[in-house]
C-alpha cells in the first residue's frame, strides 16, 4: 500500500473553531478520497493558536523554538498541505500571515496545496482568490483549482454546496499527493549552489 | 595560553543603547572611550582576545576599527586584536589588507580578524553594492585579499573592484605572514566552505540562535577542513560566541540582568529571558552556573580555539561591565581553562597566534622541495 503525509494547519483563534471544523471536513474528504485509491495516509495538524508566542519570537529572534521548529519541518516536508484561516479585516488572519512570514520562501515549492477559509459572511469569500491564493502562487506552491470558504450560514445550511466544494477540492489535492514523492525526498541543508567555487569565478587568476 | 590551546576574550557590536533602568543613553564619545576601557579590562583580567564589530548605522559606533584597535593595541602588552566581523563584502579587500597589515606592524603581531557579511540590508547600497550578491563578494573579495598578502606584486581582475596590475599592498605582513582569519557565519555552507578551503577558522557566533543549529555547521566546516587535506576534522579551528550575565548568588544575575535583556536590541520584547536562557547558550546566574554551561560546549562542537564573549551590550553601564570582567576573568576563564585541557587531544591544534604561524611558515619553508633542490 502505499503511503503519503500530509500536513493540515488551521489557524482559527476561538475553541473550538469553525476553522478547525472546516479543515476537518476537508481532511477527512482527502483521507476518503486516497483511500479508494489505496492509499496509506498520516495526517498531521497543527494549529497556529498553540504556536503563537513561538511565532512572534522567531519573527523577533530569527529562529524556531523547538516545538515550532518541528511544525515547520513536518509541513515541509509533507507530500501536500491543507491550509485554512478565519478572513480577517478582508485577508487572512495576521497570526496565519506571521506564520508564513517565518516559512522558508523555497521550503513550499512544487508543494500541492488546499486552501480553505472561514468568516462571518459570505461576502468575503473572494478574500481566497485574491488575497491567499498569490500567497501561496508567490512560494510557487501548486494550489488546486476549487478553494473552499465556509461562512457561518453553511454550517446549518441542507443545500449542498458545501459538501459538494470539500469533496470537489479534496479530488484535486488527492490526486496532486498521490503523485508526490516530497515526504520520501531527503533534503541537503549544506548542497552548496550549482558551480560554487569556494575562490570565486574570477579569483583564481 | 595554556595547556586547553584555548584562547578567550570579547566580542563587542558597539551598540549605544538607552541603559532601560535609568533612561540614560550615554554620548557616543562615552561610549567609545568606553569601549576602548573594556578591551583593557580585557587584558588585565587575564583574557586573550578582544574583538571589535564593524558597522555603518546607529546605533552601532565602530565605523572604524583599525583606529580603536590601534589605540588598544598601544596600551596592551599581549591581548589579540580581532574584529567581529570585518566586512568582506562591502570593504574594499585592498584597504582591508593595508589596514590591517598596518595594525598588525603597530601591535606587534597582535592581530587577527573575522570575515563576515554584515546584516543590515542598506549597508550594501551605501557602499555601492548588492545585498543579493551578498556570497558572491565575500567569496571575491577575500580571494583578493589573501592574494594581497601572500604574494608581493598581484595582477587580478574580478567582477566587482576595479583591476590591478603589478600592485603591492604596503605594509607587507609582518615576518611575512599574513594575520590569521576566522569567517563568521551563521547560516551559509558556502562560507563554511570558503573557511574550510583556506584552512581558515570558522566562528559561530552562538548566541542568536540554538547551539544544534551552530553545530551542524560547525560539523559540515570540519569535515570539509579534512576534505582540502588541511588536517583531520578535530583539528580544524573553531571559536564560538557566548554571553553571560552573573552573580554570586543566581537570583541576583537574573534580576539585575532581566530589564536589560527585555529590552536588548535584536531579541528584546521577544522570548522571555528563561525561555531564551534555555534555548540559546546565554547564562544568566552564579559563576558556576557559567562554568558549567561553557565547559559543556566541546561535547558539543568539538575541542575548540576560541571562546568569545558578548559582555556590554544592551546598554549596561560600564561599572557593571568591568565587574562583570572581573567575574569573567577572575573565576570563569581560569576554570574553563582547566576543564578544556582535560583530555584534549594532542593532536588538536592551540589557537593560532602570530607566534605560532611565523613557526609554520619557517617550517613548511625547511621542508619544501625547492629548498632542498
Amino acid at each position: 500500500m502505499t503511503a503519503r503525509r500530509i500536513a493540515v494547519i488551521s489557524s482559527g483563534l476561538s475553541q473550538p473553531s469553525s476553522t478547525r471544523l472546516l479543515a476537518d471536513r476537508l481532511t477527512q474528504a482527502v483521507e476518503r478520497r486516497l483511500a479508494d485509491a489505496g492509499v496509506e495516509l498520516t495526517v498531521d495538524v497543527i494549529e497556529l493558536r498553540d504556536l503563537a508566542h513561538d511565532i512572534t519570537n522567531n519573527l523577533i529572534t530569527g529562529f524556531a523554538a523547538p516545538k515550532l521548529e518541528a511544525a515547520l519541518q513536518t509541513i515541509t516536508t509533507a507530500d501536500g498541505l491543507i491550509a485554512v484561516t478565519p478572513i480577517f479585516t478582508t485577508s487572512y488572519s495576521g497570526l496565519f500571515k506571521s506564520f508564513v512570514d517565518i516559512l522558508d520562501p523555497q521550503s513550499l515549492t512544487g508543494m500541492p496545496v488546499l486552501i480553505g477559509a472561514t468568516g462571518g459572511t459570505e461576502r468575503h469569500s473572494l478574500a481566497l482568490d485574491y488575497a491567499i491564493r498569490p500567497l501561496f502562487g508567490y512560494l510557487h506552491a501548486v494550489v488546486v483549482p476549487t478553494s473552499v470558504y465556509a461562512a457561518s450560514s453553511d454550517w446549518g445550511s441542507a443545500e449542498g454546496a458545501l459538501p459538494e466544494r470539500i469533496d470537489r477540492a479534496a479530488g484535486e489535492l488527492a490526486a496532486l499527493i498521490e503523485q508526490s514523492d516530497r515526504s520520501s525526498q531527503v533534503i541537503d541543508p549544506f548542497a552548496l549552489p550549482e558551480g560554487f567555487s569556494p575562490v570565486g569565478g574570477y579569483g583564481a587568476q | 595560553m595554556n595547556e586547553s590551546g584555548m584562547q578567550f576574550g570579547i566580542f563587542t557590536v558597539g551598540d549605544v543603547t538607552e541603559d532601560p533602568t535609568t533612561g540614560h543613553t550615554l554620548s557616543e564619545h562615552e561610549r567609545i572611550t568606553n569601549i576602548l576601557t573594556i578591551a583593557q579590562k580585557v587584558e588585565e583580567v587575564g583574557m586573550e582576545v578582544f574583538a571589535l564589530g564593524e558597522h555603518h548605522n546607529p546605533p552601532f559606533i565602530p565605523s572604524s576599527p583599525t583606529t580603536m584597535l590601534g589605540y588598544v593595541a598601544a596600551k596592551t602588552e599581549n591581548l589579540i586584536l580581532s574584529t567581529s566581523t570585518t566586512l568582506i563584502t562591502t570593504n574594499d579587500p585592498v584597504k582591508i589588507a593595508e589596514d590591517y597589515a598596518m595594525l598588525q606592524h603597530v601591535a606587534d603581531g597582535r592581530v587577527d580578524l573575522m570575515m563576515g557579511r554584515g546584516n543590515t540590508g542598506p549597508v550594501y547600497p551605501w557602499f555601492g553594492k548588492d545585498i543579493r550578491e551578498g556570497i558572491p563578494l565575500a567569496i571575491e573579495n577575500y580571494a583578493l585579499l589573501h592574494r594581497l598578502w601572500t604574494e608581493d606584486v598581484v595582477d587580478w581582475q574580478g567582477r566587482y573592484r576595479t583591476p590591478l596590475q603589478g600592485f603591492t599592498s604596503t605594509p607587507r605582513p609582518l615576518d611575512g605572514v599574513a594575520p590569521f582569519v576566522w569567517h563568521g557565519s551563521i547560516r551559509s555552507p558556502e562560507i563554511a566552505e570558503q573557511a574550510a578551503y583556506y584552512g581558515d577558522g570558522f566562528f559561530a557566533n552562538n548566541i542568536f540562535w540554538p547551539k544544534e543549529h551552530y553545530m551542524k555547521l560547525i560539523g559540515y566546516y570540519r569535515q570539509r577542513f579534512e576534505h582540502y587535506g588541511h588536517g583531520t576534522a578535530a583539528q580544524a579551528i573553531v571559536g564560538l560566541g557566548g554571553q553571560a550575565f552573573m552573580a554570586k548568588n543566581s537570583q541576583d544575575a537574573v534580576k539585575q540582568f532581566r530589564p536589560y535583556f527585555d529590552n536588548a536590541p535584536v531579541y528584546g520584547h521577544g522570548p522571555s529571558l528563561e525561555e531564551f536562557t534555555e534555548l540559546t547558550p546565554l547564562t544568566v546566574g552564579s559563576p558556576q552556573q557559567v562554568i558549567d554551561r561553557y565547559a559543556s560546549m566541546r561535547e558539543y562542537f568539538g575541542d575548540y580555539q576560541r571562546q568569545l564573549f558578548l559582555m556590554d551590550h544592551a546598554g549596561l553601564p560600564l561599572k557593571t561591565v568591568l565587574e562583570q570582567l572581573d567575574i569573567l576573568g577572575g573565576e570563569v576563564v581560569p576554570a574553563l581553562r582547566k576543564e578544556f585541557a582535560k583530555d584534549r587531544p594532542a593532536d588538536v591544534p592551540a589557537a593560532p597566534t602570530h607566534a605560532s604561524l611565523v613557526q609554520k611558515r619557517v617550517e613548511l619553508v625547511e621542508t619544501s622541495p625547492a629548498n632542498n633542490a
